[in-house]
């Protein structure tokens, strides 16, 4: 059940800002498009939701030094989907600032 | 053209509008980090002095959301969203989330000054740690996906 949570956290929050991301760049770089849609934003949010009870929902089962780091990890899987779906050039100097910031937070809660 | 990406805009150093920019997204970060803390902590000592145990009736669980701290908690998180949602227009998803990590940092601050909990040397440690990875990553440029500006399209 621990781990169930886990995996739901990582996924809905690495859905919802990879989402959000998406979204937001799409706008920004369609200038003729007028008609923004609120769809995925929507979606994002829900998702967000979701990852928040299912957060609320862990730290029942679990010490707050368990829950936040294992979700630091989401930092690290967005990032290698950053550069893989959303196409950013994620530098060598970004590589070792995400795992210096993972290793950082997981620290920090134990 | 709005999707064509021009490879040597890229490379080309920022001018005065990439500048103008990157203090915007720099501004924006500040504003996400204080609202996400802010927020947090106003929701957490909301819920530190409610006068009653959470349970039971639904009654109290709406006499909760609508205590002041929760209320201010909860319009806080509500601009950590949207400003969030702004600076994802600005920046790379892999520039926002270390360098907004920095929220991590200042709620264990809050929380030693206002709640009293202790700060042990392995937290002094991993804030070290996020501190050196938000200067690598704050030294990379925000915006790496970004079509070029469009001055440079008239």
């Amino acid at each position: 059940m621990k781990w169930l949570m886990v995996a739901v956290i990582v996924v809905s929050t690495v859905l919802a800002d990879l989402l959000q991301s998406f979204e937001m760049k799409r706008r920004d770089a369609a200038v003729e498009d007028r008609r923004p849609r609120q769809g995925p934003l929507v979606l994002a949010v829900i998702i967000m939701a979701i990852s928040f009870f299912a957060f609320m929902k862990l730290l029942s089962l679990a010490d707050m030094s368990f829950a936040v780091p294992i979700t630091a990890a989401s930092v690290v899987i967005e990032t290698i989907l950053a550069k893989l779906v959303l196409k950013e050039q994620v530098t060598p100097m970004r590589w070792a600032g995400a795992c210096f910031v993972a290793c950082g937070v997981a620290l920090l809660a134990a | 053209m709005a999707s064509g990406r021009m490879v040597v805009e890229e490379l080309k150093p920022a001018g005065i509008f990439g500048r103008r920019l990157d203090f915007k997204t720099k501004a924006l970060t500040a504003f996400v980090v204080l609202t996400n803390v802010l927020g947090n902590f106003a929701m957490s000592w909301g819920m530190k002095h409610q006068p009653t145990v959470l349970a039971d009736t639904p009654l109290v669980y709406i006499r909760t959301i609508f205590s002041p701290w929760v209320l201010v908690g909860t319009t806080l998180l509500i601009l950590w969203l949207l400003s969030r949602m702004m600076l994802f227009k600005w920046a790379d998803l892999s520039y926002v989330l270390p360098v907004t990590s920095i929220g991590y940092v200042l709620t264990a601050f809050l929380g030693k000054y206002f709640f009293g909990e202790q700060i042990t040397w392995r937290r002094w440690l991993g804030t070290a740690a996020i501190m050196i990875g938000i200067i690598l990553v704050g030294m990379t440029r925000p915006n790496t996906t970004a079509p070029p500006p469009p001055e440079a399209n008239r």
